[in-house]
């Protein structure tokens, strides 16, 4: 288990941390769901989690900005320790985007109104700059025709694209994203793909959970495999699908890439 | 070379699925069954239809001021109801000071209108909402009960169609925010105010109104100090709300049910805290999901205020049901009672139509 180098073909990233998880363990009742997790990411820096259903990853990002509680350990995002304070949770939240697997759109808002609804109760913006901003992120992800449809009026791979908006107009530092494209049809999975991909390459800091491994291939510094609650093994892409060190490594990967 | 295919050209549909007929087909004789209760319920409305019709409008006597007018026909005395109208809308309301019952309505009418004009944009509406929630109460209040130069009307002089609709006015305004409350506190993560909530919600459903309006009226007085008296309309007022409350609560504990943790989490993944992610992201999905239980409940309280005349107050029902028993005019109860259920059925029917298109109107055509 080492500390994975950035790849090489990648800039080089930042000493700036962003995200730091030290010693973090969660149960739930008597399940020890996560066990000793730790991670830090630095500014710029983009990581794929993938690991078997059950394995934690998604509880793992879900502590990043405290949609999950955690029980030991502790957890720092861009300077502020995550602390139960609900003001510190809420402060934070600002600063990190979440792309969930559903979506989760607001279905009695237009499209717009999903994107200007925290700029304007959050940051306080006013209303004609949260729309300049919304539609600027919203042709971003080349759906700027469908700002005044409700969400339940758009193909799934449309409303992923509007979720990632959203999540963009509050201006976050870290984007973190739940298997965004498991719930899509094959023919979307790529266009919520391509938007990713763009939002690497402007240097977001991004944590995703997904089993896209062309998409791991190409834009992750490093890749996490978890399972059972635990990091199992962490390197850069390249060798981790080539030369991959411990052998639940090599069966999950055996699977997911047999056909 | 293959020829290009010509599609079949769209033939008319036989004569008996479209039409009159397929309706008549489909909806009264499409089985022996159906064809059975099609020739009963014919039967049942030739027997019935025509007595009603005579004893409603054909024999009924309309004129005259006294019951001497209504010895001549034998239909319905509907001059009982027109001598009556009056006291049946005010009740003991001076006959002087009755143009203030009136601005009162028409102040909500007109003050009302800008919500029902589809051009008005929604921001806008929810200001004037917002506004007239505030300022009705208050000038209603002033009009009806009198001050600022106005000679005072007490509350027990209060009565008929004007009684029902303030309590009923007072009780739904208050009872929705509150059942709101409520849900939220009985959904909440804090104990104490869970427990606080759910003990509420159970007491209050688990009594009977005509017990809470006499408690408020006869048990209530005996804890207060001597000489501190306060209205007894008020206190029925407290009563209906506190109970219809309890209701309401349950009605949108159902439509917060209904919200999938996902829209929460979202809201929360954005920064938005407990009171914005309610007010902006689960309430105004929760609250459109039951528009059928709210709409229900407050047509429940709408024929519950009838209760209050058990504690002495003259609403609509003890109005008339006061004017039955005049010796001037026994004899008339059935014209009077059918009168009142005729005015409830009109308000309970309007609300529910109003709803209905609430809920089209509201439709966003989304699913999840």
């Amino acid at each position: 288990m080492s500390e994975a180098a950035p790849a090489p073909a990648r800039a080089p990233l930042s000493d700036q941390v962003m995200i730091d998880m030290q010693g973090v363990h969660k149960w739930y009742g008597a399940f020890h769901v996560l066990k000793d997790i730790n991670l830090t990411v630095h500014k710029g820096e983009r990581i794929v989690i993938c690991g078997p259903s059950g394995s934690g990853k998604s509880t793992t990002i879900r502590c990043i900005n405290h949609l999950e509680e955690y029980q030991r350990g502790q957890i720092v995002v861009d300077g502020q320790a995550l602390t139960n304070d609900v003001k510190q949770i809420e402060r934070i939240r600002r600063e990190v985007g979440m792309v969930f697997q559903h979506f989760n759109l607001f279905p009695h808002l237009t499209v717009l109104e999903n994107c200007t609804l925290a700029p304007i109760w959050v940051r306080k913006l006013p209303r004609q700059e949260a729309e300049e901003i919304a539609m600027r992120y919203l042709k971003r992800v080349k759906i700027p025709e469908q700002a005044g449809k409700y969400p339940g009026q758009l193909s799934g791979g449309q409303q992923q694209r509007v979720a990632i908006a959203r999540s963009l107009c509050m201006n976050p530092k870290i984007m973190l994203f739940d298997e965004p494209t498991s719930a899509l049809d094959p023919e979307m999975i790529k266009e919520v793909l391509d938007t990713m991909v763009a939002l690497a390459e402007d240097g977001m800091t991004m944590l995703c959970v997904t089993h896209e491994m062309g998409f791991a291939k190409t834009i992750a510094h490093r890749v996490i495999f978890m399972d059972g609650g635990e990091i199992i093994e962490q390197n850069s892409p390249q060798e981790f699908f080539s030369n991959p060190r411990s052998d639940r490594t090599k069966l999950f990967l055996s699977q997911i890439l047999r056909h | 070379m293959a020829e290009p295919h010509v599609p079949h050209p769209d033939l008319p549909p036989p004569a008996s699925a479209v039409g009159a007929l397929g309706w008549l087909r489909r909806n009264l004789f499409s089985s022996p069954l159906n064809i059975a209760l099609t020739a009963l319920a014919l039967y049942l409305l030739v027997t019935l239809i025509p007595p009603l019709l005579r004893w409603a409008l054909l024999d009924a006597t309309w004129s005259g001021e006294d019951r001497a007018a209504c010895r001549v026909n034998s239909g319905a005395c509907w001059t009982f109801i027109r001598v009556h109208f009056d006291q049946f809308l005010y009740g003991f309301y001076p006959e002087a000071q009755r143009w203030r019952v009136n601005a009162v309505v028409l102040f909500l009418i007109f003050g009302a209108v800008p919500l029902f004009l589809r051009s008005v944009p929604d921001s806008l509406k929810l200001r004037w909402g917002l506004g007239l929630l505030l300022a009705f109460p208050v000038v209603a209040f002033l009009l009806l009960r009198g001050g600022l130069g106005l000679p005072v009307v007490d509350t027990s002089s209060w009565g008929g169609l004007l009684l029902t609709l303030v309590i009923a006015g007072v009780g739904m305004t208050a009872a929705l925010p509150l059942g709101v409350l409520l849900a939220l506190g009985r959904r909440s993560d804090m104990p104490a105010i869970q427990t606080l909530c759910v003990t509420f919600i159970e007491f209050w459903r688990g009594v009977p109104l005509i017990t809470v309006l006499f408690m408020s009226s006869v048990m209530l007085p005996l804890f207060l100090p001597a000489g501190m008296n306060f209205d007894k309309l008020l206190r029925a007022l407290i009563g209906v709300t506190l109970f219809q409350a309890a209701y309401m609560a349950e009605v949108v504990r159902g439509g917060l049910q209904a919200i999938p943790k996902g829209q929460i989490e979202a809201a929360a993944a954005l920064g938005l805290g407990y009171w914005k992610s309610m007010l902006l992201i689960v309430l105004p999905q929760a609250l459109k999901l039951v528009i059928p239980g709210i709409v229900n409940t407050f047509i429940a309280l709408f024929k519950d205020t009838s209760l209050v005349l058990i504690i002495g107050l003259f609403d609509l029902m003890n109005i008339v049901h006061n004017a039955t028993t005049n010796p001037e005019w026994l004899g008339f109860s059935t014209e009077g009672y059918v009168f009142a259920a005729a005015v409830y059925w009109l308000f309970c029917f309007g609300m529910s139509r109003y709803s209905q298109k609430l809920e089209k109107r509201l439709h966003t055509g989304h699913k999840r």
